[in-house]
């Protein structure tokens, strides 16, 4: 399969999203907030190391920064605008507002992204299990604490629901 | 620029002879770091082989003994997956590269690739003796790994050639891997070290990551070792364990830069080599 760099359709939230005039070389994240105007991916390190601009590309968790979005064609992309309208939080969302774990607010899109992708594959993960899996999410003002007791809070919850 | 995404390694290699400017896209966590920076644009076309299902799976070879990982293997398939049970040395430096995004993105083929002296993936499979399968239109070759690399991000791919899979031997015995950055998460090694103690052929292999201009062996400090270990315990005295250190140290070629002094580096590998040393007799495991 081949397409042009400069005019592709990327599969974004289940629906497809046509890019034009778009560089070779563009990543992903830039695609999506200035071209495709889902601005809750953040952008800050562009070198994978800060996380704040995780989505799921073909079901893992990725920097989109580090994607180059004309290979992604063809793959399901999941953004921050995909996991819940606005309005109705998920539980990992309602459980970040709930231990007070969002301050500025920067990281919580890429946190949030990270937590369901950990909870997923790791329904009741330890201390340990939880400060691994989020070392690639950078937050500079909350403090770990309160991310940690969302991310338990989940775990307890869900354990409680028919599954 | 065309943007092609072949499924498979003979469709892959033409659109490689077609343009010879073409980029090979992996998982990209190299590459458009030097995007994003500016320092480097893809102006030819591009061939992603993430796709391809060759790339993407790893056999393992009971009669020869070994494994052969797709070049597009991630690092978080083989930390977390039975592929890290056969290779518990390359799953122990998986786990340290980057973050979960970085390793659900990252590859191995990929470490290759970029060749730097501070892949973590490198000194594992320069201590297991592994081979690299190289594809072009003139068809494939097999490359020993300490032939594949050649420098500081320098390697022995030639135009056109893009790199298959990476088979390592299955050795009985321990092997281990460590490394030294500022943190736990999310560094590029400082120093790094992969020990290798094949019981069955009573042989010892030490390669060094970050300590030279690309992964290094010690072939002083294994021999060394495999005369004074005790190869049914594995256990070491501390007089010949120094020594090991020591001739580590003395083997490795680091230099001082923004991220460590030579001085620094040259001691580290040497207290790496033996702790993993010392691991391999103990119940001891990194945390």
């Amino acid at each position: 399969m081949t397409h042009d760099s400069d005019h592709y359709v990327l599969d974004v939230n289940g629906a497809p999203r046509e890019v034009t005039d778009s560089w070779l070389g563009e990543s992903l994240l830039d695609v999506l907030r200035d071209r495709l105007g889902l601005i809750g991916t953040k952008g800050a390190c562009e070198q994978g190391e800060c996380g704040s601009c995780s989505v799921m590309v073909d079901g893992v968790l990725v920097c989109s920064c580090l994607v180059m979005a004309a290979g992604a064609v063809g793959q399901p992309i999941q953004t921050i605008e995909g996991v819940a309208p606005v309005g109705a939080p998920t539980d990992v969302q309602a459980a970040f507002v709930e231990a007070g774990a969002v301050q500025c607010g920067f990281c919580t899109p890429g946190l949030i992204m990270a937590v369901h992708d950990l909870l997923e594959r790791t329904p009741k993960p330890t201390d340990t299990e939880i400060r691994e899996e989020l070392a690639g999410n950078v937050c500079r003002c909350t403090g770990y604490g309160r991310i940690i007791e969302a991310v338990k809070q989940v775990s307890v919850a869900r354990r409680g629901r028919p599954s | 620029m065309p943007v092609h995404l072949p499924d498979s390694v003979e469709t892959a290699v033409v659109h490689l002879a077609e343009d010879p400017a073409a980029t090979v896209l992996a998982g990209g966590t190299d590459l458009m770091v030097e995007v994003n920076d500016g320092r480097r644009r893809p102006d030819g076309s591009l061939v992603v082989v993430n796709r391809i299902p060759e790339l993407r799976s790893w056999r393992r070879d009971a009669a020869a003994s070994s494994v052969t990982i797709g070049a597009a293997v991630s690092y978080r398939e083989i930390e977390t997956g039975p592929l890290g049970e056969l290779v518990p040395a390359l799953a122990q430096a998986a786990r340290t590269v980057g973050s979960p995004q970085i390793r659900n993105a990252g590859t191995l083929g990929g470490n290759l690739g970029t060749c730097s002296p501070a892949g973590d993936g490198l000194p594992v499979l320069a201590a297991l003796d592994a081979t690299i399968e190289l594809s072009s239109v003139s068809g494939r070759r097999i490359v020993p790994v300490g032939e594949f690399m050649v420098g500081v991000k320098r390697n022995a791919l030639l135009p056109g050639e893009m790199i298959v899979s990476v088979t390592v031997p299955l050795v009985e015995g321990w092997q281990g891997y460590a490394k030294v950055g500022v943190r736990n998460a999310m560094v590029i090694a400082v120093a790094s070290a992969c020990v290798v103690l094949d019981r069955q052929r009573q042989q010892v292999a030490v390669a060094l990551g970050s300590v030279g201009p690309t992964i290094l062996r010690c072939p002083d400090a294994e021999r060394s070792l495999a005369s004074s270990i005790d190869w049914d315990t594995l256990e070491v005295a501390t007089v010949a364990l120094e020594r090991f250190g020591e001739l580590v140290s003395s083997e490795s070629r680091p230099i001082t830069d923004h991220r460590s002094s030579a001085d620094y580096r040259r001691h580290a590998v040497g207290v790496l080599a033996r702790r993993l040393v010392r691991r391999a007799s103990s119940s001891e495991v990194a945390a």
